[in-house]
């Protein structure tokens, strides 16, 4: 008798008979480490410059760049508006960068429409620093000169940061798809 | 990598209008919070109510970080401490004798305001503080320094209040919910204090500059007569701050004051205290504008 191939019955996302993914996670895994990444800098304490990379803006940018079609385009209102309570910034600071950033990141690929990760990481460099310099501007607070050299190390360890981001999403990515919910 | 094609609408009527209302709720969603910023910009306590409960929300998991952190921070200490014990041990040994005899000075002094206060008929105005609160938080990625504390409202914290630590002055209290409490930091832009210099009386005022340290900048202008190494603490001006708490130790002088370093980091404690609003009724006819009555400031 023929026996199918190993390989085909199950692949990285489990078996692949009987079972499909499963729609609370194909959502709740994006949103969800998005919304957590966003608290995460609350918990730490620093009293003299900004040194936490905003970790749930890095999260919004490495899950467009990484799994383009996951977030919905105006995804930056809800995740925006989480992200204001916990940030220091006025309230709809993050709102209105969140969505522009996603609306840049949309016009970005109708421009560019193949690209590799290199340039996904000059892109999203690129906008995570527009993203810090409109957060001091909008924060409230008059921008001084000591006040964007403290900027500096923020903005070089969100730049840093941004691939290993990528690559946590990219492992999130396949927690979203394994295939958990058994059919029939 | 490629956008997927699903973002090709094609002929299908119902992809092209459903990627169209996406485009057209996106936009809105930006607008409607443009509006929202302009509202918080221009009255910064909008949405207190909401930053509240989210606070609220995060203060649990956020006090055992809060404890975790101040248990790794000691144990750091206690490796620290092993490495220099020997001639450290000697050191103390001599500054602790040293300051056992000034603390009998200090007794003594002691005894002899408190004699001087009751000859005078002032009442003793060290109150006690308000609460003793963890410092459960802070806002770590954005350019503006606060931090909160893990008391509120039902604890009697009000807004306007200073926090202290052992060391020395933290900030003051910006908003409160019932179980949490958002400090504006000494180390923030917007933050003002009222300082003297602790030798003498040089008034200053004592601003944030955004980077961490502050800004010493001298009422009186004139030969500047800071040297490095000043130490400043609370004037008592304006009547929100109590007088000699300590602020921050001058560590390069410019030409109208100095660059300073704060003393009490809030990184490095782990309880506040907050305490009440020195002088309340000083506070009220300050803010209360020159033309009005000062009976009619109330509003605030």
């Amino acid at each position: 008798m023929e026996r199918f191939a190993a390989t085909a019955r199950k692949d990285r996302y489990g078996r692949r008979i009987n079972r499909d993914h499963s729609p609370v996670l194909l959502r709740i895994v994006p949103w969800g480490s998005i919304l957590i990444a966003s608290v995460l800098p609350f918990f730490i304490m620093t009293a003299s410059i900004p040194l936490v990379p905003p970790l749930g803006f890095l999260f919004l940018l490495a899950w467009r760049f990484v799994r383009p079609g996951v977030l919905p385009i105006w995804a930056g209102f809800p995740l925006g508006a989480w992200a204001d309570l916990f940030s220091g910034q006025p309230f709809g600071c993050y709102i209105v960068l969140f969505s522009l950033a996603l609306i840049a990141v949309e016009a970005i690929d109708l421009r560019f429409p193949w690209r590799d990760f290199a340039q996904d990481w000059a892109m999203a460099s690129v906008i995570i620093l527009i993203f810090l310099a409109l957060g001091a501007l909008l924060s409230g607070a008059s921008v001084s000169l000591p006040m964007v050299f403290g900027m500096i190390p923020q903005a070089a360890l969100s730049i840093l940061a941004f691939p290993v981001i990528a690559r946590m999403v990219a492992g999130l990515d396949r927690l979203r798809l394994l295939r958990v919910r058994v059919i029939g | 990598m490629a956008p997927p094609s699903s973002r090709r609408s094609g002929h299908s009527r119902r992809a092209q209008f459903g990627q169209f209302t996406g485009y057209v709720i996106a936009a809105i969603g930006a607008l409607v919070g443009a509006v929202l910023l302009l509202v918080s910009l221009f009255s910064p306590n909008a949405f207190s109510g909401l930053r509240g409960s989210a606070a609220e929300i995060v203060a649990p998991p956020a006090q055992a970080t809060a404890v975790a952190r101040d248990e790794s921070q000691g144990l750091i200490e206690a490796i620290r401490g092993y490495l220099a014990a020997g001639s450290q041990n000697a050191t103390l040994r001599r500054e602790v004798e040293l300051a056992r005899i000034r603390l009998a000075e200090a007794t003594a002094l002691d005894e002899e305001n408190g004699r001087l206060r009751a000859l005078l008929d002032i009442s003793e105005r060290d109150a006690p503080p308000v609460v003793v609160a963890r410092l459960i938080g802070s806002s770590a990625s954005s350019t503006r320094r606060f931090a909160y504390i893990g008391a509120g409202s039902s604890d009697g914290v009000e807004a306007g209040m200073p926090v202290r630590a052992p060391r020395g002055f933290v900030g003051r209290v910006l908003e409160v919910s019932p179980n949490t409490a958002r400090v504006l930091l000494l180390t923030d832009s917007e933050s003002v204090v009222p300082v003297r210099r602790a030798k003498d009386s040089i008034a200053a005022f004592a601003e944030g500059r955004g980077d961490g340290l502050i800004n010493i900048r001298l009422i009186n202008l004139g030969i500047n007569p800071l040297k490095r190494g000043d130490i400043f603490v609370t004037s008592g001006a304006g009547g929100f701050f109590r007088p000699n708490v300590a602020v921050a130790i001058a560590d390069k002088i410019t030409d109208d004051g100095a660059i300073a370093r704060i003393i009490s980091d809030p990184a490095a404690t782990d309880f506040v205290s907050v305490e009440n609003i020195w002088e309340a009724e000083t506070v009220q006819s300050a803010q209360a504008p020159a033309e009005d009555d000062i009976g009619a400031g109330e509003d605030r």
